[in-house]
């Protein structure tokens, strides 16, 4: 019992490397307020697309959201951060993991959104243009928040995803929480780090998920 | 009685769809119909399931495109592809059979948004008209609630102040009573009446034949993409000159 304690919950280790992780959690919780927003406006833009019907631009769209949802995000991220030099293009850690999340995590909110727009009947369309509104504003005014509403789950659990992911940004070097732990653990000889970063991953998604189920109840009593 | 007075056809026009050809692949929804309603007429479309009565009216905003013909509105050409669309459809209100209310809006807000946002009215003004419109409707009470809230009357209601808070030339009605329970039907139809009344330009696709009699100059009969026959409410009903039009009146006053 006191070995496990020593090993796992080893306060003394904790104290020495806290400030570590939180340069950690500070990193983790940029890189989640810019990934997650961007892909969403991705996915927005690709569920867009798909709603003007177009032949071409819809085998574009299926091409891009099955290939990105496809491939592995962490080779994904490995070929931007290690490939993208052989093209002449030098990209910052950072960057990287922005392009690589944007493009992974915009095909899975675009495929989402998709879904929910298709769910929509065509009466609230028709009846929101025979007034005479544009179809992007139907779109944004009408169709969305219902649609959003109806895959809000869906939506909830790939957010959540998408911040559990973050955590792959460690292969490019980027300084998030998980490289900052595996550090934080190389240098004291102790998983007490580890722990450490599990729990706060907690800390930090369990009051979201709390959050965003709220939010969808909340949505659904409005509704009916 | 004030009808009989003024002859409609010094009336100018409002709608006026000329030849209209609607197909869906295969299918011929319409086959060369004309329709031309003058102001403050009240035209009733009436026919069998399937004979066009749908599409004829969504031809005339262009729900639907028609694949030949011309409708114009106020004598504007509204097939014109370099028109702007959506200043046309303000102009040409649209009932459904469904109602197709948006159901994360409150009432006030299902009425409201086009006037902020096709009108660009101010939430103030806007909400102001669309109270206006609520009560015109009866409804001045419900501006709160949401449509799940509603019953399909009030619903359906809610959906005509919608289309009437644009202040249309003319009004188009897809079988806004089908889908409400009997009791309810009267409450829409008293609303209906009561646009008649104020001089609106309609064009109504129902089986309400007792609406029709009763409000409508003149009855069409639509069979199979073609009008089969038009005339007043009585000769329609009381002397219709076509077997097809004598077998479909017989099953639908049968029920
Ligand atoms: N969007 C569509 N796609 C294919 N066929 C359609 C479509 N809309 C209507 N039709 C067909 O056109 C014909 C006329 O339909 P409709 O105008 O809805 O008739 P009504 O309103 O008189 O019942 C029917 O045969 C119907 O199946
Ligand atoms: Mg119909």
């Amino acid at each position: 019992m006191e070995q496990l304690v020593q090993n796992f919950f080893n306060i003394e280790v904790l104290i020495k490397v806290y400030p570590m992780l939180l340069k950690g959690v500070w990193m983790t919780l940029q890189l989640c307020v810019v990934v997650v927003p961007i892909g969403f406006l991705g996915g927005l833009l690709v569920a867009i697309g798909y709603s003007f019907h177009n032949r071409w631009l819809n085998a574009l769209l299926i091409v891009y959201v099955d290939f990105f949802r496809a491939f592995p995000p962490l080779v994904l991220l490995i070929f931007v951060f290690y490939g993208t030099p052989y093209v002449g293009l030098e990209v910052p850690a950072f960057v990287a993991v922005l392009i690589a999340f944007f493009l992974n995590t915009s095909s899975y909110y675009g495929e989402i959104l998709r879904a929910g727009i298709e769910s929509i009947g065509r009466g609230q369309w028709e009846a929101a243009r025979s007034t005479g509104i544009g179809r992007l504003q139907t779109m944004f005014y009408v169709i969305l928040p219902q649609a959003m509403r109806n895959v809000a789950p869906d939506l909830t659990s790939n957010t959540l995803e998408v911040i559990k992911f973050t955590a792959l940004a460690s292969v490019v070097a980027l300084p998030e929480l998980l490289r900052m732990g595996r550090i934080a653990q190389g240098i004291t000889y102790n998983p007490t780090p580890l722990i450490a970063v599990a729990l706060i991953y907690l800390a930090m998604l369990w009051p979201l998920v709390r959050f965003l189920s709220r939010l969808e109840r909340r949505m659904l009593v409005k509704q009916r | 009685m004030l009808i009989s007075i003024v002859n409609p056809n010094d009336r100018p026009v409002v709608l006026d769809a000329k030849g209209i050809v609607k197909t869906f692949g295969q299918v011929k929804a319409l086959n060369g119909v004309d329709l031309a309603v003058t102001r403050q007429e009240l035209v009733f479309v009436i026919g069998p399931s399937g004979s066009g009565k749908s599409t004829l009216l969504r031809c005339c905003n262009r729900l639907e495109e028609p694949t030949a013909g011309a409708v114009y509105v106020d004598g504007i050409d509204i097939l014109n592809r370099g028109i702007n669309i959506n200043a046309v459809r303000r102009h040409i209100g649209m009932v459904f059979q469904s109602f197709n209310l948006y159901p994360h809006m409150t009432a006030l807000g299902n009425v409201t948004l086009a006037l902020r946002r096709v009108l660009k009215l101010s939430t103030r003004d806007a909400n102001s008209r669309g109270m206006e419109a609520l009560d015109g409707v009866g409804l001045t009470d419900k501006a709160g609630a949401y449509p799940g809230e509603l019953s399909g009357g009030q619903q359906q209601r809610v959906a005509i102040a919608r289309a009437l808070s644009l202040e249309p030339k003319i009004m188009l009605f897809d079988e806004p009573t089908s889908a409400l329970d009997p009791e309810l039907v009267g409450s829409v139809l008293e609303v209906m009446r009561r646009m008649r009344n104020t001089g609106m330009t309609m064009v109504v696709v129902s089986h309400e034949m007792r609406f029709a009699r009763e409000a409508a100059d003149r009855v069409i009969f639509m069979d199979e993409g073609h009008i089969v026959e038009e005339g007043t409410p009585s000769d329609i009903f009381e002397a219709p000159q076509h077997q097809r039009t004598r077998t479909f009146l017989s099953a639908v006053t049968q029920k």
